[in-house]
């Protein structure tokens, strides 16, 4: 246990360690992005001293390793700063918002997690068989698509012509639990489609590459069933590839859904994103870029670990 | 006695590049109930995949193309797959080579065991796991009640191998087949795994089709032996008669491959010493010393084995003498040169006079590279040697090994596994080295291969007066072709002296120990050493750890 431990502890660091460059990454990378700030909000005929006075007041003034120890102290601290475009606390424009993305980005793993692995199973039991190439052409169709195409087929199928679902998914706090699923049907499906097929496929090969071990063919000699081979004896060995590309493709779902919630009119974080860069709010794009950063890491983080505990060798040490 | 296995006409084929081949070329096999037959051959004699295709079961890329299999009545080439699973493990058992691959690293050893009784409905889990305590137990597996409970990697090889063993059990079969089952074991591990095989299928009066490279193991186990080679029976006949009256030469050259004894001229006295090693101590961790106050030394044109169990030290010793492992403590003396412990610190020429042969050619050979470019490389590399004189190098070495110059263009996926280290010997002979450290080089070979090998390594020394550091398990080897033996255990060395002294007794009891388990071409040596080793109150100490 103490070296199951030890290993969780150096993940966590090297995680940690890893948020801190990408932090300086997100900072240069804003730092470099064309175009000012205080033009691009005073207009084009604001005066210099106007412009140079807008700056002091928010700093942009002072050298970049300077606000870049500030922001970070700041956000250490819990303290995100404001946002240039309307002056509010980013901590609240981004709250509501990161929590619609977990949301949306769960309920998509909730069904897709059970639906991939289950599929790649049963993939893998009647392999090379009508079944097994059916699946593998169609998840494979799926992944090839990218994912505003699978959402506007979506929204073309079933909002305009079946009329069943919103094709716009505005949440708001008035609703229940029942009404905001249902909203956010469509982009959970997009996503769903999106992600499924790499879980699926992952999870059949993993199976497909324990098949061929020596303990699979003494369970065979034993006797036992098909599915009881694959199920009791295949899948506990592949689960750490299955755990990783399920990580893999939750932190996609929480990152990547920024184009969903684009083309859904979702209030999510990838919204916000978007909107505020097309108005040059810094403070809020480096946070949202940090947020999405830390949670990747965090459900990377997370994957290790649980494959490391999958990993009787591990967890039963001699 | 009655009929339990009849094999009749069976062709089998593998499927290799889009082609089928034939493995095994129409061999009858019977078997009553009861009975022991042993499958003996060399490795591609076809004679694993005829002992699976008792139980109507092939290999991935392999099927039986014709013949008939009856088991006990019925006829298995023409049952469902669903019937053949009913039978398999509950009548028909596997106990495969390696346990350590064969045992499912996620689940516990005893609900292993109980899988196959409670799924083919004998009995409820509770009672499988009392009665796998008891087989424990008779398998003589230390802590019966509880090492169950264990994990395979919890538990030692042979310990392992027993469990696999009392797995096989499970069901009751009428039949088990045993697929080299000691072959990966320590020769002091083989004993107690052969020991409770024995016991265990006498005892049930259990059928069981014995398969090994190894005439002396399937000799103290089975009632009758067939041989194989390339698909074909060479001779069947009782275990006693085919021991002691061959019919066929192909049985005499396998029964006489432990006679081989490399005599050779040591009346010259050689005092010169190559390498010599004082006080050598390392660890690969900094806590625990894989090798431990190591002295030893070699003279010119000698050779000296090193013998242990895995896991004694030897090959981290190789580690330390090649400067791959930095020793801790002590010093090595290359040729009156100090040597520093790194091997980067070495010089080019140090480096060249010390040449190293792996165990396993396969992976030693870069397996795209042409024999004259793996050749070709040292002679580069230390002599700076022009194309055209490199060929000429090339080629002579080839004569050295006993290999036609046909085979300069050729790459190791076209040659067998004895061509491959003859190979390999060949790379190392081109640096012109001193020492050549021999790393189990004989182990995955067959034993007349083997046998051509160490032929060969005679005769390069006797004509190049190289030394050698031979490191083997393999206690018959070091008998043949030795000068002096160090024996290690533990890390620590145990015994060590020329080989008349160290062969003949009084031993140390660990070498006494190794000694007397390497199995002999007797028929009753088994029994007799057990019964030997019970009197002198050793038998706990070999069957417990």
């Amino acid at each position: 246990m103490n070296m199951i431990l030890k290993m969780v502890f150096k993940r966590i660091a090297l995680g940690l360690l890893t948020l801190l460059v990408i932090s300086v990454l997100i900072f240069v990378g804003v730092e470099a992005l064309p175009g000012d700030l205080a033009e691009a909000i005073l207009g084009q005929n604001a005066s210099p001293e106007t412009v140079a006075a807008f700056r002091q007041e928010l700093k942009l003034d002072l050298p970049a390793h300077v606000r870049y120890f500030a922001w970070l102290g700041g956000f250490l601290t819990g303290d995100l700063g404001n946002s240039l475009a309307n002056g509010r606390p980013i901590a609240e424009l981004i709250g509501w918002r990161f929590a619609n993305s977990i949301f949306l980005a769960s309920a998509a793993a909730v069904v897709s997690v059970p639906v991939s692995v289950v599929l790649g199973l049963l993939a893998a039991l009647k392999r090379n068989t009508l079944f097994d190439k059916i699946i593998s052409m169609s998840t494979l169709s799926t992944i090839s698509f990218p994912e505003f195409f699978v959402a506007y087929i979506l929204i073309a199928l079933f909002s305009v012509k079946l009329v069943l679902f919103p094709s716009i998914s505005s949440l708001n706090d008035h609703m229940t639990f029942v009404e905001k699923i249902y909203t956010i049907t469509l982009p959970c499906l997009t996503l769903v489609l999106v992600v499924a097929a790499h879980m699926m496929r992952q999870t059949r090969a993993a199976i497909i590459n324990i098949l061929s071990s020596p303990f699979i063919e003494m369970a065979r000699l034993k006797g036992l069933k098909q599915s009881r081979i694959i199920v009791l004896h295949a899948f506990p060995n592949a689960l750490s590839p299955v755990i990783n590309v399920i990580a893999l493709n939750l932190a996609y779902l929480v990152v990547g859904v920024v184009i969903v919630e684009v083309v859904f009119v979702y209030p999510g974080l990838g919204q916000l994103l978007v909107d505020s860069v097309a108005k040059r709010d810094i403070p809020v794009v480096q946070a949202s870029g940090l947020i999405f950063a830390a949670t990747y890491i965090g459900v990377n983080i997370l994957a290790d670990v649980l494959s490391i505990i999958s990993n009787p060798r591990l967890r039963n040490p001699r | 006695m009655k009929k339990l296995l009849e094999m009749r006409s069976i062709y089998i084929e593998g499927l290799s590049e889009e082609k089928w081949y034939p493995i095994i070329k129409g061999i009858d096999l019977t078997l009553n109930r009861g009975e022991v037959l042993g499958l003996i051959g060399e490795s591609g004699a076809g004679k694993s995949t005829l002992g699976i295709a008792s139980m109507a079961y092939t290999r991935m890329g392999c099927r039986i193309r014709s013949g008939s299999i009856v088991f006990d009545g019925t006829e298995l080439t023409e049952a469902t797959a669903e019937e053949l699973r009913t039978l398999r493990g509950r009548r028909i058992a596997y106990v495969a080579q390696s346990a350590a691959a064969s045992f499912n690293p996620a689940h516990r050893l005893i609900s292993q065991y109980s899988e196959g009784p409670v799924q083919h409905g004998i009995m409820s889990a509770e009672k499988a796991a009392g009665e796998a305590k008891q087989i424990y137990r008779h398998l003589l597996l230390p802590d019966p009640e509880f090492i169950g409970y264990r994990y395979p990697h919890q538990v030692s090889g042979g310990q392992l191998q027993r469990a696999m063993v009392a797995m096989a059990m499970a069901c009751r079969p009428d039949l088990i087949i045993f697929d080299e089952p000691t072959t990966a074991l320590d020769v002091t591990t083989q004993i107690e795994v052969l020991a409770a095989i024995k016991r265990i299928v006498r005892e049930y009066n259990t059928a069981a089709i014995y398969i090994t490279h190894d005439l002396a193991v399937v000799a103290q186990i089975a009632d009758r032996i067939m041989v194989l080679r390339h698909g074909n029976l060479i001779e069947e006949n009782s275990c006693r008669e085919m021991i002691v009256a061959p019919k066929e030469e192909y049985t005499r050259r396998l029964l006489s491959v432990r006679a081989f004894d490399g005599a050779k001229d040591l009346d010259r006295k050689q005092d010169e010493v190559i390498l010599d090693v004082r006080g050598v101590t390392a660890s690969y961790t900094g806590n625990t010393n894989v090798v431990e106050d190591i002295d030893l030394a070699i003279k010119r044109g000698r050779t000296v084995a090193l013998v242990g169990e895995s896991g004694s030290g030897k090959s981290s010793l190789a580690r330390v003498v090649t400067g791959l492992l930095p020793p801790v403590k002590g010093t090595i003396v290359f040729n009156g040169n100090r040597l520093s412990g790194e091997l980067k610190r070495r010089t080019k020429a140090q480096l060249r006079s010390m040449q190293m042969i792996y165990q396993s050619p396969d992976t030693a050979l870069n397996p795209k590279q042409k024999i004259s470019k793996i050749i070709g490389r040292p002679l580069q590399f230390y002599f700076g040697l022009g194309a055209r004189e490199r060929e000429k190098r090339v080629l002579e070495l080839l004569e050295k090994i006993e290999l036609s110059a046909k085979y300069y263009d050729r790459t190791p996926m076209e040659l067998s596994g004895g061509e491959k280290q003859r190979i390999c010997i060949a790379r190392a002979l081109a640096a012109k080295p001193e020492l050549i450290i021999c790393d189990e080089v004989t182990s995955a070979l067959d034993q007349l291969v083997a046998e051509g090998i160490l032929k060969l390594l005679q005769n390069l020394q006797d004509e190049l007066k190289v030394s050698y550091l031979f490191i083997t398990h393999d206690l018959a080897t070091v008998k043949a072709f030795s000068d002096e033996i160090v024996v290690m255990l533990k890390g620590r060395i145990v015994e060590q002296g020329p080989k008349e002294e160290v062969l003949v007794p009084p031993h140390h009891e660990y070498t006494d120990l190794l000694l007397s388990s390497v199995p002999e071409m007797d028929p009753d040596w088994l029994e007799n050493l057990l019964g030997r080793r019970r009197k002198e109150g050793k038998i706990s100490t070999v069957m417990d750890s």
